[in-house]
């Protein structure tokens, strides 16, 4: 089977006055039509090889990789606008707060149709038409009325679905998520992630989805890579997340305060230097 | 049970003047024993955060009845000895200290304030060992600390002047979950050694029901439910809203909850 | 995950200065000034323009020993001679005085306008702006309703009009200067004011118990000052250029003072045929407005409270 993506020894770097920060320090990953986890803290490295994998790495910041290849394509060596292409097309990214993602002068319409018309050759009606599909397939009840709102006019979660929706308008084989529910309620978290996760298992999608949450990923993933100081320190199935051995990852399960089964302390995390140090876990297919 | 320290009565909160005027708490009732720690669980916009501003006098327009510790509370303003009794840590750590001062003159300044003078500088470094944080941190700028470590001088911040009562605004939903664990801790311990009373807010069931001894569930300005911990824990919530967010809880955090949710309901 | 690569000749003073865990309230200060100073060198530009001050400074302090020449001695013998000529680096005016010494002389003239300026008129500002800011409702109202009338009028134009109430003077140019400089600088407080009001940690200190005086000067004035200080350093070419443009029009120093304006409005009716006259004084305006510009944009990149947080 071939993957969707391959990475190998992906590094991103930032010059900083008291000498250079690694972020991500040579981690690998596949992706297949799957949907893969990752997790971590802040700082963790998770974002940054998101953002790696788009080639959104803004100057100083510098990104190295053996191989960083799209369906055997090399995005490490793209052209900018072969990579402009890439991204919506192939790959599509969804941020944490759609208040930011979203254009604040244009209706929630125009955006999606747009979003549809750079990367596909379809004339307004057309585009019409499918932007209405696409806010219906993302659970959006009156979707006339709400292509003519304005991003301040919709809610958190409603905002984030229209994202969805734009995002995968386009048919892109890629979702990269990055903390897609993080700023929305927990009931509406989990309808919107109900809704990703539909949308990509009958795309036939790949999905990377980037977030905080060990718990909430391991149940909307097939596999979950666990990064801590920009390595994979465990990578594992999903369904087999309590056989997880790492003491990090098994911090982070622990450290959660579990509604069903109270404990006086919570456990606290203590950080061993050598899991910095130790090499990275390859999470490749 | 024991006297009570807040007693809300009534309480309605308004937002906006003139046409924009509206409320935005309906009337919400409310009583903390002495030594508690009382729950207030709500999604945003719910008006679970607006009950503590009001009850700490950052907003101005309320109408109803509020005590604590006996005293009446007015609209604006409070006594000093009001504020030595009540305090406050708020949400977002990088947002409540001031980014030009030292953890140092943020806690000189609090006892300043109340006219502390004597063993100002043994009090401050009990303070920090109390949240946990070495003498190393005392003169740091906030922006050379982690959003733990200014979490703690926060809390620091609000224990300096012994007081009775601590307000949390969603204290740990800015922080990592590892983070979380310790602050979390770190309030259990502190609860215990100095007897303190506590009201906190937070949309996080888990946190909550780690925390709290009672819960409030809070729905567009009302409180819809009112139940122990325990009882929450076993699932037997009496209001839709409360099996919801329940359920939301328990299916996010992995638990296939939902069925029992439903069992214990009907 | 960082490697060091400080190479520092006086390790001690150094590490003490950039420590991450400093031990008093000194060394902490001390470390944030120093900081802000290496950020404030590492521009190249700023640097140019710090030391463009620092000459102009140093030529007002020692204006008596590197002058060649009594600045007020007039030698109608020798009026418009070119620069150059006989000892006179940049030549001698229309009464025959040593140019580049009354420049000298200058110099002190604009520090004292430019100091007196920039002491009064962000202070006037401040104080108005965060007072607006802070206490809202009928009390902004009243204050920016005054803000506004003082915007309305084209800056040089409200001066003139000072002086000419006032009197001609160097005195009264300050005065009318600052008269008409406040008002952005009540606009950028209140601004700044009103965002800075509602943050967490002017909640907090509200539930330590601490009046409105005491927030509005210990815990919001420090935020304001930062872009104040970015404003001021900016208009600061502004201010010399009114202030020449009124010693120009005869209402700000009067003669035989060296005031840079002045001296161009005695060189503009030779500005043909004897060029530097006028230039040089000219040409020192340039120099000096352009070094506050650059260190202004320096100050932005350092005391931008945006940027405080990194």
């Amino acid at each position: 089977m071939s993957n969707l993506l391959d990475i190998e020894n992906l590094s991103v770097r930032f010059p900083t006055r008291s000498g250079t920060f690694e972020a991500v320090r040579g981690i690998s990953l596949s992706l297949g039509k799957e949907r893969l986890g990752i997790v971590g803290e802040s700082g963790s490295g998770k974002s940054m090889t998101g953002r790696a994998i788009l080639g959104l790495i803004r100057k100083p910041g510098e990104v190295t990789a053996d191989r960083l290849e799209m369906q055997g394509e090399s995005l490490l060596t793209a052209s900018p606008k072969r990579m402009r292409a890439i991204r919506g097309k192939h790959i599509s990214m969804i941020m944490q707060d759609p208040k930011y993602s979203l254009n604040p002068v244009m209706t929630v319409g125009d955006q999606i149709i747009e979003a549809l018309r750079t990367h596909e050759k379809v004339n307004k009606a057309q585009a019409r038409a499918r932007a209405l599909e696409m806010l219906d397939a993302v659970a959006i009840r009156e979707p006339e009325r709400v292509m003519k709102l304005y991003p301040h006019e919709v809610s958190g979660g409603m905002g984030q679905r229209i994202m969805i929706a734009m995002m995968l308008i386009p048919n892109p084989e890629i979702l990269i998520a990055d903390e897609p529910t993080s700023a929305l309620d927990v009931s509406v978290q989990l309808q919107v992630l109900e809704i990703m996760d539909r949308l990509v298992r009958e795309r036939g999608m790949g999905l990377i989805f980037i977030s905080h949450d060990l718990n909430l990923v391991a149940g909307f993933c097939d596999r979950v890579a666990v990064m801590y100081a920009g390595r994979i320190v465990e990578v594992c199935e999903a369904g087999k997340l309590h056989e997880a051995k790492h003491p990090y990852t098994l911090g982070l399960l622990n450290s959660v305060p579990d509604l069903e089964r109270p404990r006086p302390r919570l456990e606290a995390l203590t950080r061993d230097p050598a899991w910095r140090e130790a090499p990275s876990v390859s999470a490749m297919l | 049970m024991s006297q009570t320290e807040i007693q809300i009565e009534g309480l309605e909160v308004f937002f906006g003047d003139g046409h924009e005027r509206t409320r935005v708490v309906h009337g919400i009732d409310l009583s903390v024993a002495q030594g508690e720690s009382y729950g207030l669980v709500g999604e945003s916009g719910s008006g679970k955060s607006t009950v503590l501003r009001a009850l700490v006098g950052l907003v101005p327009d309320w109408h109803g009845a509020m005590r604590v510790g006996g005293e009446s509370l007015q609209r604006l303003g409070r006594s000093k000895e009001f504020y030595r009794r009540v305090q406050m840590v708020f949400q977002d750590p990088y947002a409540s200290l001031h980014p030009r001062q030292t953890v140092d003159r943020v806690l000189s300044e609090t006892l300043a304030l109340h006219g502390i003078r004597d063993g100002v500088d043994a009090r401050i470094d009990r303070l920090l060992e109390q949240v946990g944080l070495g003498g190393g941190f005392r003169f740091r700028y906030p922006h050379q600390l982690s959003g733990g470590q200014r979490q703690r001088v926060a809390i620091a911040r609000a224990l300096a002047l012994d007081p009775k009562v601590m307000l949390f605004d969603e204290p740990t939903s800015a922080l990592d979950v590892s983070v979380q664990a310790e602050i979390l801790n770190l309030l259990s311990d502190l609860r215990s050694e100095f007897g303190l009373t506590y009201l906190m807010v937070s949309h996080d069931l888990g946190v909550i029901g780690h925390m709290c001894d009672r819960v409030a569930v809070m729905q567009t300005g009302e409180i819809v439910e009112t139940l122990e911990v325990d009882a929450m824990r076993k699932l037997q919530a009496e209001h839709p809203y409360t099996r919801h967010l329940l359920d939301s809880a328990l299916r996010s955090s992995g638990h296939a909850g939902m069925a029992e949710v439903q069992r214990t309901a009907g | 995950m960082t490697s060091n690569s400080n190479t520092s000749t006086k390790p001690g003073l150094k590490a003490w200065l950039l420590s991450d865990t400093p031990q008093s309230r000194g060394q902490a200060r001390a470390a944030a000034w120093y900081q802000g100073w290496l950020k404030l060198t590492s521009n190249k530009l700023t640097s140019l323009g710090l030391i463009v001050l620092t000459l102009l400074v140093l030529a007002a302090l020692f204006a008596p020993m590197l002058a060649t020449d009594n600045p007020f001695a007039q030698d109608l013998g020798a009026r418009l001679q070119p620069p150059g000529w006989e000892g006179h680096i940049f030549g001698t005016d229309s009464l025959g005085r040593d140019i580049y010494s009354r420049l000298l002389y200058g110099a002190r003239i604009s520090i004292y306008i430019v100091l007196l300026v920039a002491l009064v008129a962000p202070l006037l500002g401040l104080i108005i702006g965060t007072t607006a800011g802070y206490f809202g409702g009928w009390v902004d109202t009243v204050l920016m309703r005054v803000t506004d009338i003082f915007l309305a009028f084209p800056r040089l134009i409200l001066a003139l009009a000072f002086v000419a109430a006032l009197g001609a003077g160097i005195e009264n140019a300050v005065l009318a200067i600052s008269l008409t400089a406040w008002p952005p600088y009540a606009r950028i407080a209140r601004a700044e004011t009103l965002t800075i009001r509602n943050s967490d940690f002017i909640h907090a200190i509200r539930l330590q118990g601490a009046g409105p005086l005491r927030i509005i000067t210990k815990h919001i004035w420090p935020l304001c000052i930062s872009s104040l200080v970015i404003r001021v350093t900016l208009d600061m070419a502004g201010i010399i250029l009114t202030a020449a443009g009124l010693g120009f029009l005869g209402l700000g120093a009067q003669p035989p003072s060296p005031e840079w304006g002045a001296m161009i409005s005695e060189g503009r009716k030779y500005i043909l045929d004897y060029w530097w006259v006028a230039t040089i004084p000219g040409l020192a305006i340039f120099a000096i407005s352009l070094a506050f510009n650059l260190i202004g944009d320096g100050l932005r990149d350092v005391l931008d409270p945006k940027e405080a947080g990194k």
